[in-house]
């Protein structure tokens, strides 16, 4: 069910916003030995009164948004019996507007990986696919959304966390504009690319959510002024005229079969969107600077992330580790409390912040960044959206021999892509355009900055035309 | 024959309702981890939310202390891990402190001297810690206070220098009311870096760094004693080394922390949470138009007036003290006669009950009415010494005093006259005397009309009545 239907249910009194917690509750441990997507589920239930769309509704959150009284790990062992005293702005709005928390999920340790298998509590598995890994960051709300379990939950994007797990499990993941969402109570990896996101099974179920979480907040100076609009209200506006653009470069660096497989698929619902009225067009983009994406995209949050986690030293909270000296409670407290992976990315963002690297590394990665999206900037002048493959490949397959997120010696572009939405903290959504191996494949579309409604009103447009829409794990909609 | 090369860092905390970057209540108190809040502590997901009182009062001393100041407000990231330091980071100033290249202008031994500011930066204070024998204690209500930290070029080469002009800065810290500057609360902190060179040197020697020094007495005792230290070393042809010194009360004797001060990186970097904001024209014009009239100026404007220098530099010491001598001269007092009464009558009140200015009875106004009785000779200048240290210590005003003790002055031609005439009456002896040629009986009339009068009666004018009714006679 997703949020539209539940609404009709409460409404008309068919059930209770108990029962439905009940039910997604039942769900949510039915499929905890199968996908293993929460930290935390709720015992008990508690509700505010509201007159929201969202009221009664159940609802699932990445384990990185603080919540009071409630756990919040970050899926790391440094946190693992970490209770907070406040709550995170996204969340405060949600309770406020009536939804009802189930659960606590799942993501790879401190939201830094792709993968979903770093969490302290194991691995998150693809409902399609349980042999195959659900994406990451945010793996655990991609997951229970496609599981069923709930019909939305929230997660957290910096490069891709939101929209490629999205892609992954077949659902639809929305990050808006960097400032549509306070950050407040969102526990950093890299500020300056964190992004609050929403999974859900369908368009309008993401835009009733957005509306209800979006806003300026006076603990976030980096919110934007509030804007006059209900994103539910314009999604079916015509957008007659409107023009999208993909990047050739991007579709042609697909290699593998699988790839190609998905870059036809793509081709053909390009075709089929222009055949409703659409205007795509193919733009040519300069290589080198895709290339960088990467690199750009690991030093800033590498960098970022070092200083951002800084404050995880079992003084205040956190699993303190016992210590002769200050210094040392420190160290055996970081030491025991984050994998080998976050400590390599701590010491290769040590390594970029360090006085004689910076000006090479972080200085001039934030110059590619800021002339990547004056590139960006002017493209969206020209056209309404950039429309590509979310991913060139379906979920990968959990391989315990590899290690997760091992870098890669050759340019990725075609699965680093979607970082360019957080480079330019552009509205950007992931959508199911269809399946490849049986396994659910999304397509992306970015707009403009603060352009929300435009990118949400495209994408609901999209939805209807490419017809796939409310699917969960093997509920596959032939198109 | 070498000389000594001193640059400071001052520390000081800001004197705003609440901290640099949260909600919390910037308060000095002895209970510990009272003022705090979840940004104080760092706790997982909090965001800065700059304090707008603690930029406009850096600003403020920033332009007292005529820096250039820039055109955005702009915080960067130090990053070093330290367990008064929650964040793992502070946030502070690298990249575009709020002043550089600033002066301050000093009086010493009667010549004004310019001392360079290097730089004014703002940023966050840290936890106060308590190292005991097996663990240590840690304090947060002073982790996120407002600090300034103002940065001098090693312009100085004397300890006495250096103390006038950290008692000079504080005034002016005091003045623009940014601070309450005590020493005693750990508000004025001092860092001291210290170098010899010979005369003949064109570089600067090998300097060690002595910080955190809480009084201006231990500033002076440091510079000292590296003095000696590092004389002595450079005279034995050894090599001063780069360090961390700190200092030791008791044995009154520094000794090394760390070396190689310079290693640490901090890894500076731009606060991503924190946009750029503009600092409009208009903006720092109204600041710098809430600027007092500094106390150098003053003391120049003291002395113009006719005031003793050495009183002008008492009066300006104390912001207190010089707005209530402005305020005084406002009611149009004799500058000099104002100034007389408040730097020994009331100063001295002050010192000696050890209380503090702001609390004395007496107001500017209540000096101007007790000056304008004198003027007018309605009660002597004896009488006044009375009437003023009543005023301060039973906190009445001198008019309540002069009526209660009956005090008046009979400054009347005409009563004077009458008690004059019946005292001649009384003593025609006396008058005869003086008529004889033998006019210094004048005195023992005097006494006698002033007996009379029950010593209310004005001398001066006795003293002329007297001589005009007896010539009449």
């Amino acid at each position: 069910m997703n949020i539209t239907e539940m609404k009709e249910l409460l409404d008309n009194k068919t059930t209770t916003s108990l029962k439905l917690f009940e039910e997604s509750k039942k769900k949510a441990l039915y499929s905890q030995e199968k996908i293993n997507s929460f930290v935390t589920i709720m015992e008990d239930f508690t509700k505010e009164e509201s007159n929201s769309l969202l009221n009664g509704i159940p609802y699932a959150i990445k384990d990185n948004f603080s919540t009071k009284n409630i756990l919040t790990t970050a899926s790391s062992n440094i946190l693992k019996n970490y209770i907070p005293v406040f709550d995170s702005t996204v969340y405060k709005k949600l309770k406020k507007a009536g939804a009802v928390l189930v659960g606590k999920t799942v993501l790879d340790e401190l939201a830094m990986g792709g993968s979903g298998l770093t969490g302290h509590t194991g691995a998150v598995k693809n409902p399609w696919d349980q042999t195959r890994i659900s994406g990451g960051s945010s793996a655990g709300s991609a997951a229970c959304v496609s599981e069923g379990v709930v019909p939305f939950s929230i997660g957290s994007d910096t490069g891709d966390s939101v929209r490629k797990p999205a892609s992954f499990c077949g659902v639809v993941g929305f990050k808006p504009t960097y400032g549509r969402i306070s950050r407040f109570g969102l526990f950093p990896f890299a500020s300056s690319l964190d992004h609050v996101g929403i999974f859900a099974r369908n368009v309008f179920d993401i835009a009733a959510v957005t509306d209800v979480i979006k806003g300026f907040d006076s603990n976030d100076m980096t919110t934007l002024p509030d804007e006059e609009i209900n994103y539910t209200d314009i999604l079916k506006e015509n957008i007659k005229g409107k023009k999208l653009f993909y990047i050739k470069e991007i579709i042609e660096s697909a290699k593998e079969n699988e790839s190609k497989e998905i870059i036809a698929l793509f081709k053909k619902q390009i075709e089929k969107l222009k055949n409703n009225g659409i205007q795509i067009e193919e733009v040519s983009f300069d290589k080198t600077i895709l290339e960088t994406l990467f690199p750009v995209y690991f030093i800033i949050s590498c960098a970022e992330a070092t200083s951002n986690n800084s404050n995880l030293t079992g003084f205040i909270f956190g699993n303190r580790m016992p210590g002769s000296s200050p210094k040392e409670v420190m160290i055996n407290t970081r030491t025991e409390g984050f994998s080998e992976m976050i400590k390599r990315r701590f010491v290769i963002g040590s390594y970029i912040l360090e006085r004689e690297n910076q000006e090479k590394l972080f200085i001039n990665a934030k110059r590619v960044r800021r002339m990547l999206v004056e590139k960006m900037n002017k493209l969206f002048e020209k056209y309404d959206g950039l429309i590509l493959p979310a991913s060139g490949l379906v979920a990968p397959k959990i391989d315990e021999s590899k290690e997760p997120d091992k870098l890669s010696s050759e340019y990725l572009i075609l699965e680093n892509h979607l970082v360019i939405g957080n480079f330019g903290g552009y509205p950007s959504i992931t959508l199911p355009m269809g399946y490849v191996k049986d396994m659910p494949v999304g397509i992306n579309l970015t707009c403009k900055a603060q352009a929300d409604a435009l990118c949400l009103n495209i994408a609901s447009h999209l939805e209807e035309i490419i017809g796939i829409k409310d699917i969960c794990a093997g509920g596959r909609k032939d198109v | 024959m070498y000389k000594a090369v001193i640059g400071l860092e001052v520390h000081c905390e800001l004197n705003t309702k609440t901290k640099m970057f949260s909600s919390s209540i910037n308060e000095y108190t002895k209970d510990p981890n009272t003022n705090i809040s979840v940004i104080d502590l760092a706790f997982p997901g909090i965001l800065p939310l700059p304090n707008k009182e603690a930029v406009k009062k850096s600003l403020k001393l920033a332009m007292a202390l005529n820096c250039e100041t820039p055109s955005i407000v702009l915080f960067d990231r130090k990053n070093y891990y330290y367990a008064d330091l929650p964040k793992g980071y502070q946030i502070t100033q690298m990249t575009c402190p709020f002043g550089k290249n600033g002066y301050l202008e000093i009086e010493i031994d009667g010549t004004i001297k310019k001392y360079g500011i290097h730089q004014l930066h703002l940023e966050e204070d840290t936890a106060n810690m308590e190292h005991l024998e097996t663990e240590s204690l840690l304090d947060y209500n002073r982790a996120g206070v407002p600090l300034v930290e103002i940065i001098t070029d090693p312009c100085f080469n004397e300890e006495n220098e250096v103390i006038t002009f950290l008692e000079n800065l504080r005034n002016i810290i005091k003045y623009c009311d940014i601070s309450e500057a005590s020493s005693d609360k750990g508000q004025l902190r001092v860092d001291v870096n210290i170098s010899m060179m010979k005369d003949t040197d064109t570089v600067l020697g090998t300097r060690a760094e002595i910080k955190g020094i809480n009084s201006f007495n231990n500033v002076k005792e440091i510079i000292t004693y590296e003095i000696k230290r590092q004389t002595e070393i450079l005279e034995k042809g050894e090599k001063v080394i780069q360090e961390t010194r700190r200092w030791v009360d008791d044995k009154k004797i520094t000794v090394s922390m760390r070396e190689k001060v310079d290693a640490i990186d901090y890894k500076y970097y731009v606060e991503p949470n924190i946009p750029v904001v503009p600092l409009s024209k208009e903006y720092k014009e109204s600041i710098k138009e809430e600027i007092p009239v500094l106390p150098l100026e003053r003391e120049k404007k003291y002395i113009s007036l006719g005031v003793l220098p050495k009183d002008a530099k008492t009066l300006v010491r104390n912001k207190e003290v010089s707005d209530f001598y402005e305020e005084a001269l406002l009611l149009e007092v004799d500058p000099k006669d104002a100034s007389n009464w408040i730097t020994t009558r009331i100063l001295g009140y002050v010192n000696n009950n050890n209380i503090s200015f702001s609390d004395i009875y007496m107001t500017p106004l209540m000096l101007a009415n007790m000056l304008k009785m004198i003027s007018s000779k309605s009660i002597s200048t004896q009488q006044a010494k009375e009437v003023c240290a009543l005023c301060l210590e039973e906190k009445k005003t001198p008019e309540e005093i002069v009526k209660e003790k009956g005090m008046e002055q009979i400054s009347d031609p005409e009563s004077i006259k009458e008690i004059v005439n019946k005292v001649l009456n009384e003593n025609p002896e006396q008058v005869n005397i003086y008529k004889n040629g033998k006019t210094n009986i004048i005195g023992f009339l005097v006494g006698q009309v002033l007996k009379a009068s029950e010593g209310k009666a004005n001398p001066a004018l006795v003293s002329k009545i007297l001589n005009e009714e007896i010539n009449n006679r």
